[in-house]
This record gives C-alpha cells, sequence and structure tokens, in this order.
C-alpha cells in the first residue's frame, strides 16, 4: 500500500506531499528531510529503490524534480515505478508546465490513487 | 471602499515574484489577512476564490486553519464552482483529528443522493480521502447503492470509497461483500481495478471473505488471460503491455487466493506460465508484470516445474544491465534460497558477480544472497569471492560480511588448516569489524588442531610483526606466541617457510604491543600474559620478562597492574611453582554460545541423534514384539527403518506460522491401568496430512511408589510405519509427580484399520514389571 507521495525539488523543499496514513505534522517535516536527503544523495547508476526504515522508497527524477513515493512491504517495486511515469504522463498530457497550477495536482492524485 | 480580491493566479505571480523568503512571507500575510476580513464578512460570491487561494498557501507550508469552517460553507451551497473548492478544502484542511470533520456529513449524505455525477464524484472522492470511522458507518449504505449505479464514473468512485471504508472499518465488509461478484463483470478498467482492490482488501482482512472468493479464481483467471492475449489497445496499453496495473493487480490477489489451498493453485498454474512466456520484458511494464508473476508462483502451491521457471526468470533478471530489475531479483531469490536452494544455486556465479556493484543496495542484497548460498561443496571459491569483496566493501557492509565469512567458515571448512587461514585473512583485512566472540573461537580452534599449533604460531608471528593495529589479531598472537613460543623458535615447520626467529625478537615485539598507544587494555592483558608464560617457555634468562613485569606493577589501569602484581610475586616468592602455573593450557570447552542461523541446525542434528540414539536399542527389542502381534506379520520382517525425520517434529514444536487449522478432536483412550500406573492415549490427526496420526503415549503414577526404568514399546500391522520418539522419560515420581509423554507417529497410507500393541517394562515397588497388551476400543477416526 503506498504511504506517501512526494515531490521534492533538487534543492530539497517539499513541492507537493500527500500521505496516505495519518502522521503528524513535525514528524512529516523530519521524515521528508530525511527521505529527500537518501534521495538526493544517490548517484545515476544506482537504482531507485531504497529501503528505509519500515517502507520501500520509489523515486525517479525528471530534470529538477523528484518523485518520491512510500510504501510498505507488499507492494511491487516495479509497478509503482512504472506509477509514478504514468501519473507524470498524464499531467504533461493536462497541463502544460509541470509547476505551475497547483491544484490541479490534487485532483489528478485523487482522481488516479 | 471595497478592493477587489486577488484572482489565485495573481496571487501566485505575486508570491513567484518575491525575492526572499521574508518577502514572501509578507505578501501571504496582508493576502492571509484579506482573506481572513472577506471570510468575516460572509461574502458569498468571492468565497471559493478565496478559500482557493489560502489552499495554495497552506500547500506551501503556511497556517490554514481559519478556512474550515469555510469549507463546510462551500460545500452547502449549491453553486458546482463553491462546491467543488470546498470539498478539495475539505480533503486538505479536515481530517480526523479536527472537530469539525463531522459536520459535512450531512452535506455528503445529500450530495450523495442528489444524481448529478459531478456531484456525486466530488462527494466520494472527498469521503474516500479523509472520511473517519464514523462518517463510513453512516454513510456505508448510500456508497453501496451508488456501486450499482448506471454510470461508470460514478461506479469508480465509489469502488475506491468502498475500498478506503474497508480499511477504516473492516466490519463494513459484510455490506460490500455482495456486489463485488457482478462487479467483475465489468469492462471498465477502472472500475475492475478498483473492483479487484477491493476484494483484495476483503481477504486480507477476513479469512471468511477469502473463504468466499476463492470461487471467483476462474474468473479471475480468465479475465488476466483476456488481457494477455488481447492485442494492441490503445486506452490501456503501457509500452507494449496492455494495462500492467490491472495485471499486476489480479497476479496479487490470485497469490493471496492460492495460498496454501491446493485446488485455487492448480487452476491457476496454466495461467502464470503463460504470461510468464508470453510477457514482453524489454520495457520496465513487462518486467513488473513478470515480477508479480514470479512472487505469485513462489507464494503459492505451485508445480515444481513451474517454481523452477520461477528461478529461471529471476536469473534472466539478474542479467538484466537495469539496476532496478537486478535488485528485484536478487531480493527475491533470496526469498526462494530457502525452499528451492538447489535451482537457486545455479545462479550462483551471476550473483557473486553483482557482488562487485558500485551501487549499495545491490552489494548488499548479493552479500546477503552469496552468504545464503554457500555450501559445503563451493565453500572455498565463494569464500575466495567474499574476501576479494571484503577487501573492497564500503565500511557498513564490511561487519556483515566478516561474520558471514567466519560463519561459513565455521560450517562448511574442509580442513583445519584452511579454516585458521581463513580466520586469519579476515582477521588481517577488516579486523576492527569481526564479532567479540571470533577471538576466543579462534583460541580454541588452534588450541584443538595439537598439529597445526607450530603453523599457526608462525603465520601469526609474522601476521603481527607487520601489523599491530587490529587488536583481535593482536589478541590471537599474542596469546598464541605465549602458548606455543617453543615451537616457534624451533626453526622449521614444512608448511611455512623456514623463519628464523631469536628470542630478543620475540620479547621486543610483545613489548611494543604493551607500549603501543594503539593497544586496548585488554589486548594489553594478553600480551603480558604471554609474556610471563614466555618465562617459562624460553630457554633463555628471564631478567629482560622480569624487568617489563616490575615495570607495569604499577601501571594506572588497574588491570594491568593487578595482573603484573600478582606476576611479578610470582616471580619472587613463588618461583618453584612458575613452571606448573604456566604450563600449556588444556583444551577450552565451548561455552554454548552458537551462532542463531547454526543453534536450528545444530538443534536438529542433536535431536536426530538422540531420537536415533533412544530408538536404536527399541528397534532390536521391536523385532521381537512384531513377532507377538499375532496375525499381522508373516514373515519376521525388519520394521520399517527408523527414519529419523526430526525436521518434523521440529514443525510441531516451533508452532510455524500459516499452520493448518486444528484438527477435529479425537476422545483420549484410557489404555491401561495397574497398581496406580496409568496410560493415556491422546490422538491427533493433522489436517495436512491424511495419512498421518500422532499418538501421544502419557503415563502418569498416583502410587505412592516411584516408578523407575519405564520403557514403553508399541508395534503396528505390517502396513503401517510407526516412528517412536523419544520419550520425556524413564522415572514416574510418586504421587502424582511429572508425567512421562511419548510421542508416537504412525502413518496410514492404506487407510487400514488401526491396530496397537504396546509393552511396558518398569520398575514398581521394588518388582520389575512387563506387560504386553493390544489396544481395544480404538477409535474408528484414528484410521478412517
Amino acid at each position: 500500500m503506498i504511504q506517501f507521495f512526494l515531490m521534492v525539488n533538487k534543492q530539497g523543499q517539499t513541492r507537493l506531499s500527500k500521505y496516505y496514513e495519518h502522521v503528524e505534522i513535525n514528524k512529516c517535516t523530519l521524515l521528508e528531510t530525511e527521505v529527500i536527503r537518501s534521495c538526493l544523495s544517490r548517484s545515476n547508476e544506482q537504482c531507485s529503490f531504497i529501503e528505509f526504515k519500515d517502507f520501500k522508497l520509489i523515486y525517479r527524477q525528471y530534470a529538477t524534480l523528484f518523485i518520491v513515493v512510500g510504501v510498505n512491504d507488499t507492494e511491487n517495486e516495479m509497478t509503482i515505478y512504472e506509477f509514478i511515469h504514468n501519473f507524470v504522463e498524464v499531467l504533461d498530457e493536462n497541463e502544460s508546465h509541470l509547476i505551475m497550477v497547483n491544484n490541479s495536482f490534487y485532483m489528478l492524485l485523487n482522481s488516479i490513487c | 471602499m471595497v478592493v477587489p480580491s486577488l484572482k489565485l493566479q495573481d496571487l501566485i505571480e505575486e508570491i513567484r515574484g518575491a525575492k526572499t523568503q521574508a518577502q514572501e512571507r509578507e505578501v501571504i500575510q496582508k493576502e492571509c489577512a484579506h482573506i481572513r476580513a472577506s471570510f468575516r464578512d460572509g461574502d458569498p460570491l468571492h468565497r471559493h476564490r478565496q478559500l482557493a487561494k489560502l489552499l495554495y498557501v497552506h500547500m506551501l507550508g503556511y497556517p490554514a486553519h481559519f478556512g474550515q469552517m469555510e469549507c463546510l460553507k462551500l460545500i452547502a451551497s449549491p453553486r458546482f464552482t463553491d462546491k467543488r473548492v470546498g470539498y478539495l478544502g475539505a480533503m486538505l484542511l479536515l481530517d480526523e483529528r479536527q472537530d469539525a470533520h463531522l459536520l459535512i456529513t450531512n452535506s455528503i449524505k445529500n450530495d450523495l443522493s442528489q444524481g448529478i455525477q459531478a456531484v456525486q464524484g466530488l462527494a466520494l472522492c472527498t469521503l474516500s480521502t479523509m472520511g473517519s470511522a464514523e462518517m463510513c458507518r453512516d454513510l456505508a449504505t448510500e456508497v453501496e447503492k451508488l456501486l450499482l449505479q448506471p454510470s461508470s464514473y460514478v461506479r469508480k468512485k465509489a469502488v475506491l470509497t468502498a475500498v478506503h471504508m474497508i480499511r477504516k472499518v473492516p466490519e463494513l465488509s459484510n455490506i460490500f461483500l455482495p456486489p463485488c461478484a457482478q462487479l467483475l463483470h465489468e469492462r471498465h478498467h477502472g472500475i475492475l481495478l478498483g473492483t479487484i482492490t477491493l476484494i483484495t482488501e476483503l481477504c486480507e482482512r477476513s479469512p471468511a471473505a477469502l473463504k468466499h472468493f476463492r470461487k471467483v479464481v476462474p474468473q479471475l483467471v480468465k479475465i488476466l488471460r483476456t488481457l494477455v492475449t488481447t492485442g494492441y489497445s490503445t486506452e490501456h496499453s503501457i509500452s507494449g503491455v496492455s494495462d500492467p496495473f490491472l495485471q499486476v493487480r489480479i497476479l496479487h490477489l490470485l497469490r493471496i487466493l492460492g495460498r496454501n489451498h491446493e485446488e485455487s493453485s492448480e487452476t491457476m498454474n496454466d495461467l502464470l506460465a503463460q504470461v510468464a512466456t508470453n510477457t514482453d520484458t524489454s520495457r520496465n511494464a513487462g518486467s513488473a508484470v513478470l515480477f508479480e508473476t514470479v512472487l505469485t508462483i513462489m507464494d503459492i502451491r505451485s508445480a515444481p516445474g513451474l517454481r523452477v521457471l520461477a528461478v529461471n526468470i529471476l536469473g534472466r533478471f539478474l542479467l538484466n544491465n537495469d539496476k532496478n530489475i537486478r535488485y528485484v531479483a536478487l531480493t527475491s531469490l533470496l526469498r526462494m534460497v530457502q525452499s528451492d536452494h538447489s535451482a537457486v544455486q545455479r545462479h550462483r556465479p551471476t550473483v557473486v558477480e553483482c557482488l562487485r556493484e558500485p551501487d549499495a543496495s545491490l552489494s548488499r542484497r548479493a552479500l546477503e544472497l552469496s552468504l545464503a548460498l554457500v555450501n559445503s561443496s563451493n565453500v572455498r571459491a565463494m569464500t575466495q569471492e567474499l574476501q576479494s569483496f571484503l577487501e573492497s566493501c564500503p565500511p557498513d557492509l564490511r561487519a556483515d560480511c566478516a561474520s558471514g565469512i567466519l560463519l561459513a567458515a565455521e560450517r562448511f571448512a574442509p580442513t583445519k588448516r584452511w579454516h585458521i587461514d581463513t580466520i586469519l585473512r579476515v582477521l588481517t583485512t577488516a579486523g576492527i569489524y569481526v564479532r567479540d566472540d571470533a577471538v576466543a573461537n579462534l583460541t580454541q580452534l588452534i588450541g584443538g588442531a595439537q598439529e597445526l599449533h607450530a603453523y599457526s604460531v608462525r603465520r601469526l608471528y609474522s601476521a603481527l610483526a607487520e601489523d599491530i593495529s587490529q587488536p583481535p589479531l593482536v589478541q590471537v598472537a599474542a596469546w598464541c606466541i605465549g602458548e606455543y613460543g617453543d615451537l616457534l623458535l624451533e626453526g622449521s615447520c614444512e608448511e611455512t617457510e623456514p623463519l628464523q626467529v631469536e628470542e630478543e625478537e620475540v620479547l621486543a615485539l610483545l613489548e611494543k604491543v604493551l607500549q603501543s598507544h594503539m593497544s586496548q587494555p585488554a589486548t594489553r592483558g594478553y600480551a603480558l600474559t604471554a609474556l610471563m608464560k614466555l618465562s617459562t617457555r624460553l630457554r633463555g634468562d628471564s631478567n629482560r620478562i622480569r624487568q617489563v613485569v616490575s615495570i607495569y606493577g604499577s601501571c594506572l589501569d588497574v588491570e594491568l597492574q593487578q595482573r603484573a602484581v600478582e606476576y611479578n610475586t610470582l616471580f619472587q616468592k613463588y618461583d618453584h611453582m612458575r613452571a606448573a602455573i604456566l604450563e600449556k593450557m588444556p583444551l577450552v570447552e565451548r561455552g554454548g554460545s552458537q551462532v542463531d542461523g547454526e543453534a536450528k541446525e545444530s538443534k536438529e542434528a542433536q535431536l536426530s541423534e538422540t531420537a536415533l540414539v533412544s530408538t536404536e536399542p527399541q528397534a532390536s527389542k521391536l523385532l521381537d514384539l512384531l513377532d507377538l502381534l499375532d496375525g499381522t506379520s508373516g514373515d519376521a520382517q525388519p520394521p520399517p527403518p527408523l527414519d529419523p525425520s526430526p525436521g518434523g517434529a521440529l514443525v510441531h514444536l516451533l508452532d510455524l506460522p500459516g499452520a493448518p487449522p486444528p484438527p477435529p478432536s479425537i476422545p483420549n483412550l484410557r489404555v491401561f491401568e495397574r497398581e496406580g500406573l496409568q496410560l493415556n492415549l491422546s490422538f491427533v490427526r493433522p489436517s495436512g496430512t491424511p495419512a498421518l496420526l500422532l499418538i501421544m503415549v502419557t503415563a502418569t503414577n498416583t502410587s505412592g511408589a516411584d516408578v523407575t526404568h519405564f520403557i514403553c514399546q508399541a508395534a503396528v500391522p505390517k502396513s503401517f510405519q510407526l516412528q517412536l520418539q523419544a520419550p520425556s522419560g524413564d522415572t514416574l515420581p510418586a504421587q502424582g509427580g511429572l508425567p512421562v509423554t511419548q510421542l508416537l507417529r504412525v502413518l496410514n497410507p492404506n487407510k487400514a484399520p488401526l491396530r496397537l500393541k504396546l509393552r511396558l517394562t518398569y520398575n514398581h515397588f521394588g518388582q520389575s514389571v512387563q506387560e504386553i497388551f493390544e489396544v481395544n476400543n480404538l477409535p474408528v477416526e484414528t484410521w478412517q
């Protein structure tokens, strides 16, 4: 099951975060910083799956944007990897600039997830 | 004059225009003040715009809780634009912890029954995102009605909401169970996907649902088959695979349904083989489906050929260039290595290749898998590889690698010398990372290998002469030199190069260790003791040693000081006893601390040994017993070989998860009673193996005298197989002391009527008693 969905830019700022399980606000920020740190420190030859506490992180980089999805143990990592790409393609089709209109992110996210 | 409020676009541009964080904060605070004022005034026309801006600000991380009541007002408004923003706000700002969230239940209820698709969609969406347990309970029936609506858009949303409700309130499953069967006939992939997820959630949470849904396995198989075999469909195809997400979900559900269930697994076998061979794996989507297939094959009761196919697919993945695929393959192979060891062994070379990966997660996985694959035939080659890996691997993996190598060496060492060599090499390469008991193990090992004393002491001496920085190595070397110093000085040893060592050099080395700032206190202790021992071993004068020891008599470290003072006294007052005290040590008993991974194996080995040992004498007596059993054994055939399968007993003892549900109970039977000694039989027919009957013989003693040397033997007709496990004891204390139990395993493949003859021998009231009798009144359930 997907636990959370993050979009982070290269400077480490969270552009979008959606949690599917209840996490407190301060724990959210802590979690995000740690996750971002582990993703940003990976190089290109390393694989896209990281083990992090009791989640698995699957991340994908698009230009300056990182999309990170945290899942629990039962999920197939490669499907999530494909799903991230699907999400980005849908966004691309609907909005020409990926950053601009944030409202539609949430709408789209709710319809896909 | 009312300032016209900014549109959302304008606000966004303003915020982006801010150069610094402080400027941005200013802009936002100003705008928030406007918004708050506007909410207070209660302007209905622009409320949605204000809330939209507030939501944007919230996404950037600023507080926005004052907008909650506005959400409620917007949701209640009849206009669609208002509702849309209102629901969005509800999803973002309201959640279970806010008290206000229950207030929207009524609005949602109204909107759900309205009949306008878009509005129903919004309401369902909101409910599925932030619906709390109470809300779900209230609105469950509404959602269920919507599951059968004509519009597919609404049905899809309703299914997703149902999934959320089941996750929150599992008791609602009885509401959502009936519609599932009908929903499976959908053509719309979105609804189908949602339905499969719903069924998965239901099955995961309730075993009754699991049984119910086993019936739909054929239907799922059909759906998946159509997906795999139909050609290209623009709507659902992702890089050549039609709807991989749906395929993966169906496979996941099949896995849950087929687990531990023979029948369902058989229905799936063909399909899984078909999916495995037909899927195009050149792109990631195909690989994802294939991976899920492999996981499913591993989990259900699949045919052995299918399992081999799965392992081969994983092997193919390992050769792929894509890192992700390799990672995934290594993880799954690790899971499979216990159950399909030989199949995984075939891919050992590829796994070893993966050790050389630069990527940390890959090499860690490869390390775990390689360690699991070491066995007695490949131990030399594998250890070689692992040691070269140890030299080059990142520090966080070193500890695991070192302990892994040492463990493997302990389990599979072909010769003692090889073992010592391996440990030595590990200590020199990664000495600081080994576990604490490695030193103890090595000293014990060397101590036990008498013929290798000379060899090991030379090797250790040369290693120590090169490098004194690694504590475990120094400790072992110091101990060895102390113990076997005389062998070191003797001169020649055929297994290493001739090493001419002078006494002075040895003493100098040990002193260097003592004085070095790198040595830990424990290491110093070792060195000091070694020096003392050398005072008896070396032929020369022990003055130098005496000097060193007396210096350390005033050392700051209390432990060292104590040792030094004691040794000093040994030189002065007890010189006559010195030689005796410092003799060569006897072999140390290995204290029961075995590593976890081995403990189970050794326990199994022990159990099998004791079972063998105790059943050996019984085997010979069983022959007599069989002769006594009338009408069953025509020729004196030896009893079926008592093959020790302690693994089976261990299974019962360890009580593995996923054990079959408890079998129906068969009534106990009292078979023997004499002077206070009673024998009871209890029967268990495990449901997994219908031919097996477990009989627990319990002997109790209520008399006033102990029963000693109690032995119970059993015999059964020829078509049965009988195994006697070791009894729990052979003495029954008086007055209802601890009973003696013994387990009998009877295999009855032909389901023939069971006959059982028992023979008891024991001492009671000073007399030895022997009783032979046949058990009558065996319940029918024991053999039918």
